[in-house]
């Protein structure tokens, strides 16, 4: 309570609405007890941070606003200037046109090694983390689900699963990211939330070179979940940056975290990388995030030999399939996100927000 | 459009004022006059024009900074000092990205900028820190909060637009919410010093 008054009494003096009697009195405490000194030294910086950081927000908003007065009445454009451009063209398309030719060579020899290699690779030394369905255990855990939350299924009937993996949504409209070998040679797909509701939904793209696989929730029930609150990260993630892990190794949600061991994947693959973190049947297909809540990437396998060895194809690669699917389909109003909404939260309040767009994948 | 105006450096001076007291004006014709050449260097140099505009932002943001420091002394043409904070911050971002950059193209000559961007980063980060502590205060402690002292609205308007019965009230309120995020700011700042 004193404090308040104190504070109350440091505000007044500084704006200077104390009366001559009061001011004096306030002087004398000063002098007399070096404690109260200090605390107006320090509210009086205090303050003058606040009213920078005002001042700061303000000339901010200004700046906004200008910009977009302008852009609206042409005084800017948000334009690429090409000039520059044509201008290189012109002086070297002798040497350009070599260099393609040069470059279209070494293309094509780099791309058969590739396919060579890329062969031998996909030896029995790493497992994909796609789940297995018991029929048994599946059978019951489903019996005890319908029993107790007497809830509507949407699974074919007299099929059993297949296989099972995680998802995620990349857009709250309902387009989720799994992998390519989690649902590759299904006949229905069946996702469900971290509450146990299951939707309907189909493939809109799969590349089994890269695993990757793009799902489209096509169910009446589905409703969009909104702007999400992670981001998608399109930049790379440096060794030893913590991260986490959400999916569905089990009939539940389950986190787990780990931390960045190297920047490529299974053999030098550039387009994975691997973390320590530990992942089992289930876990494929499931988000990675780091502190500030940005996909990372995405599991897929890990190794057989080691323990806490585990791969993870870069977010990257969901910019880059995105971009194959608006080429052949006409999903062209797929949006990501770039942006994570929770960067600043702490971890629960994180997981809290995520796991509503955290699905496990299920393969009929 | 092309801005070929000249500018001697009395109308610098007198823009550099402008900017100093938040004018819109001022900001306005700094726009005008320096956007493209900025956007023109990003978008040659690996940058989109979202890239282009924060960078310009925060060049202003740093013009902003110095002009209202008062002991601000213009050594070189306005455009000259601008395309060098540019290209400094655009550089220090495209590192932080780890895009290889084999050099800048441009033409326009620079002058060292370093202290200038050195001060702004402090700053940057102590109004980051105050805006992390703001976001960890919580309702109705932050609206209270902003509604005094960013927007320095009257206690007793206050009161009324937040119920409270009066504006005592409200104002022990404030006090007590003061005291939260003056503890929030300080430990964020013990902890990026560690």
């Amino acid at each position: 309570m004193q404090d308040v008054q104190l504070l109350d009494a440091i505000e007044r003096f500084l704006r200077g609405e104390m009366s001559p009697e009061e001011l004096a009195s306030f002087e004398q405490l000063r002098k007399n007890d070096p404690e109260v000194d200090e605390k107006v030294v320090e509210h009086t910086m205090f303050l003058q941070q606040m009213d920078q950081f005002s001042e700061w927000k303000t000339f901010k908003s200004t700046l906004h606003d200008v910009h977009n007065q302008l852009l609206d009445s042409g005084d800017i454009t948000e334009e690429a200037p090409k000039a520059t451009v044509i201008q290189l063209w012109r002086k070297y398309k002798r040497v350009m046109a070599v260099a393609a030719s040069i470059a279209g060579i070494t293309t094509l020899l780099i791309a058969s090694m590739a396919t060579y290699y890329a062969q031998k690779k996909t030896g029995a030394d790493i497992e994909r983390l796609r789940k297995e369905y018991k029929q048994e255990i599946a059978k019951k855990t489903n019996e005890v689900f319908n029993k107790v939350q007497d809830r509507i299924t949407k699974a074919p009937e007299n099929t059993p699963v297949k296989f099972g993996g995680s998802g995620f949504l990349v857009d709250g409209k309902g387009i989720i990211v799994t992998n390519a070998h989690v649902v590759n040679g299904a006949t229905t797909i069946v996702v469900q939330n971290c509450k146990g509701q299951e939707f309907r939904s189909r493939i809109i793209y799969s590349n089994t070179e890269t695993d990757m696989a793009f799902l489209k929730i096509d169910d009446a029930d589905f409703r969009s979940i909104g702007p999400l609150p992670y981001g998608i990260r399109k930049g790379s993630t440096d060794l030893g940056e913590p991260l986490f892990t959400l999916g569905y190794p089990r009939e539940e949600i389950v986190y787990n975290e780990g931390y960045m061991s190297a920047k490529t994947g299974n053999n030098g693959d550039t387009l994975s990388f691997q973390i320590g973190v530990s992942a089992n049947p289930g876990n494929s297909g499931g988000p990675v995030f780091n502190n500030k809540g940005e996909v990372i990437g995405i599991i897929n396998a890990r190794q057989k030999a080691a323990e806490g060895v585990v791969f993870a194809i870069s977010s990257k690669n969901i910019f880059r399939s995105l971009e194959e699917i608006k080429k052949d389909t006409n999903f062209q109003n797929i949006r990501l996100t770039m942006n994570s909404s929770i960067r600043n939260m702490d971890r629960v309040q994180q997981i809290k927000k995520i796991e509503d767009a955290v699905f496990m994948v299920k393969s009929y | 459009m092309v801005h070929s105006v000249k500018t001697d450096s009395t109308d610098e001076k007198a823009l550099l004022k402008g900017l100093a007291l938040n004018d819109r004006k001022s900001v306005e014709t700094i726009y005008k006059l320096f956007y493209n050449m900025v956007q023109t260097l990003i978008i040659n140099n690996n940058g989109s024009a979202d890239d282009a505009r924060d960078i310009f932002q925060e060049t202003v943001i740093v013009l902003y900074e110095k002009a209202k420091s008062g002991s601000f002394e213009l050594n070189c043409q306005l455009k000259t000092y601008v395309y060098s904070v540019s290209r400094r911050l655009w550089l220090k971002k495209l590192q932080q990205q780890q895009k290889y950059l084999p050099n800048v193209i441009g033409l326009e000559e620079t002058v060292p900028v370093e202290d200038e961007i050195e001060s702004h980063n402090q700053l940057n980060s102590e109004f980051q820190m105050m805006d992390k502590a703001l976001l960890h205060l919580g309702e109705p402690c932050r609206s209270l909060i902003e509604a005094f002292y960013l927007q320095k609205r009257s206690m007793t308007d206050i009161a009324g637009h937040f119920g409270y019965t009066n504006a005592d009230n409200a104002k022990n309120q404030k006090y007590k919410c003061l005291m939260r995020l003056r503890k929030l700011f300080f430990a964020e700042l013990k902890n990026n010093d560690v």
